[in-house]
């Protein structure tokens, strides 16, 4: 400021911190945000952990013997940690992060709405990145033998996490905060019951059967169970369902999506 | 070369379906003042700053703030203006320090966090989550977050809203502190004592479209000498205090037991309203002559009371 020779304390002295600090605070608050909520822990922890647990250790099904069942669950429950943390942990925290004004406020801040979103997606990407840590350690414990290539389920995660997450953000940013809860943890439910993570597809009607491929949940299960279990190379049609989720969802989000 | 204006409204048109918030608003703020824009609610005073602020675009209109349009500068101008929302602005689970050293993050050359949080009074509040702070302490927080990237303007939306005296003189000392330093302030306000005591320049705003504008001297000067103001029990015979006093006054109950007399006041008419009030043992208290308030001004202008 040259206009002013005053040197009192709210001298103005204006600009944006450079983009790399402001990526880097938005996603460190993001994600203290995220492991702060106890809620959200419910879902993105105890809940896989209890499912890959219980039914690990536990005949609920007939899934064959205790390796096996591991086996098939591990990928089912990865899948529902990405679940989680990037459409219900998302859609829910965005959904409310607008009732508060938060993003609103943010939006007159000189974060960018680019670095704004690509911090959301780096902290989605840092929880999962924990939740992946925490699930891999239950199943080695309980004797998982993964295979497969560690490229295509980083593929596989990333498509999952960018198809969620622009469904998480469709729906906080059209809805209420309060119906997004609902619907988000709604589906949280039918996915983990539909969506391959627990109960093999193979058990559904066949009729109901390209319905629940062609659903994100289920593209992203059964994609990680035929790398981690069976070794397929890279399920191209699972990565294609996911990434097609993604594009239809990330254009119809960024139509709707109202910051206020 | 005189300065230019840090903002400049003309002719500003809003609608929102078939009502316009805004209708034909014309304002500007000379760089360095305080201006409050004062109004009841629902007269377009937070969709005129907001406007001002980026969040909308006009149906009609300019807009320029330090020289650029809002709506398509606005990448240019977020990092020299600082914003308060009416409401809200902050993640509901994040701590008031921690949430205002966020904030700083974001610019180059913030405050220092730990002194603006002792001076608005939230040290004790600093570790507590947004949802379980006070209103008034998350009003603090607001005007803090608004102005810790040193802005050159800031926009102030109902500032001292919900606060108590203290936390009210507190952000008033504030405010003055940011215009000796240099920065320009526009703040909006319902109360007329905050206009009156802040601003170098008030703007009136009803219905969408400025009233008046003036100092508040100039505005409260206007007419003085023509009225005289008391307070009483309320539910006094105005009808007949008019008949008691000189031919062309006239008396009105403004607000319950608050009463105002316009016409050629001298005194001759101080003596007739004294007399007539002791006849009735009823003491004007408060009785004061000439000078209007900014609320005299407003129901001058609308007619009608502050709608707080």
């Amino acid at each position: 400021m040259s206009t002013t020779t005053s040197s009192g304390t709210f001298a103005p002295d204006p600009g944006a911190a450079p983009l790399g600090r402001m990526l880097a605070a938005q996603t460190g608050l993001e994600v203290r945000m995220v492991l702060r909520n106890g809620e959200q822990l419910l879902l993105t922890v105890v809940i896989p952990v209890l499912v890959l647990t219980v039914f690990g250790s536990v005949e609920v099904m007939d899934l064959g013997n205790r390796a096996a069942r591991v086996d098939f669950l591990v990928p089912g429950v990865l899948a529902l940690a990405v679940m989680s943390t990037a459409f219900t942990g998302l859609a829910i925290g965005t959904g409310f992060e607008r009732r508060y004004g938060a993003l609103k406020r943010l939006g007159a801040s000189p974060l960018p709405r680019g670095a704004l979103l690509s911090a959301k997606g780096l902290s989605v990407l840092t929880i999962e990145a924990l939740q992946v840590v925490l699930l891999g350690t239950v199943a080695q414990l309980m004797g998982w033998d993964p295979r497969g290539s560690w490229l295509a389920v980083l593929l596989l995660v990333l498509a999952g996490t960018a198809a969620f997450a622009s469904l998480a953000l469709l729906m906080a940013g059209t809805l209420r905060a309060e119906a997004t809860l609902a619907a988000a943890n709604l589906v949280y439910l039918l996915f983990l019951v539909s969506g391959g993570i627990a109960v093999p597809l193979d058990r559904f009607p066949d009729a109901a059967r390209p319905f629940l491929d062609a659903l994100p949940a289920g593209a992203l299960s059964e994609g990680l169970r035929v790398v981690l279990r069976d070794g397929h190379p890279m399920p191209w049609w699972s990565v294609g369902v996911l990434v097609g989720w993604a594009a239809v969802g990330g254009v119809l989000a960024a139509r709707t999506f109202r910051w206020e | 070369m005189p300065t230019p204006p840090a903002v400049e409204v003309v002719d500003l048109v809003k609608r929102y379906g078939l009502t316009a918030a805004v209708d034909g608003l014309t304002l500007q703020v000379a760089a360095g003042t305080i201006t409050a824009v004062l109004g009841p609610n629902g007269a377009g005073k937070t969709t005129t700053v907001e406007t001002c602020e980026g969040y909308r675009r006009p149906d009609s209109g300019t807009v320029r703030v330090l020289g650029m349009d809002p709506w398509t500068d606005a990448r240019a101008l977020r990092p020299r203006v600082g914003v308060m929302l009416q409401q809200g602005g902050v993640y509901p689970g994040v701590k008031a320090e921690e949430m205002l050293r966020h904030v700083a993050s974001l610019h180059a050359h913030p405050l220092d966090v730990p002194a603006l949080v002792e001076r608005l009074g939230l040290g004790a509040a600093g570790r507590t989550t947004y949802r379980r702070l006070s209103g008034g302490q998350q009003q603090r927080l607001s005007l803090a977050m608004a102005v810790v990237g040193r802005p050159e303007l800031v926009f102030l939306d109902e500032p001292t809203a919900g606060l108590d005296p203290q936390a009210r003189r507190a952000t008033w000392e504030l405010v003055e502190a940011l215009r000796h330093d240099g920065v320009t302030v526009v703040l909006t306000t319902h109360f007329m004592d905050e206009a009156e005591r802040l601003a170098d320049e008030v703007v009136v705003v009803d219905h969408g479209r400025v009233i008046a504008v003036g100092t508040p001297g100039e505005l409260t000067a206007a007419g003085a000498g023509g009225s005289l103001r008391f307070d009483g029990p309320p539910g006094l015979d105005v009808a007949g205090l008019a008949a008691a006093l000189p031919a062309a006054s006239r008396v009105d109950e403004v607000a319950p037991g608050r009463y105002v007399v316009h016409g050629d006041v001298d005194t001759h008419l101080l003596a007739d309203l004294t007399r007539w009030c002791a006849d009735r043992e009823v003491m004007p208290e408060g009785l004061t002559v000439g000078r209007r308030s900014l609320e005299d001004v407003f129901l001058d202008l609308t007619g009608s009371d502050l709608r707080a």
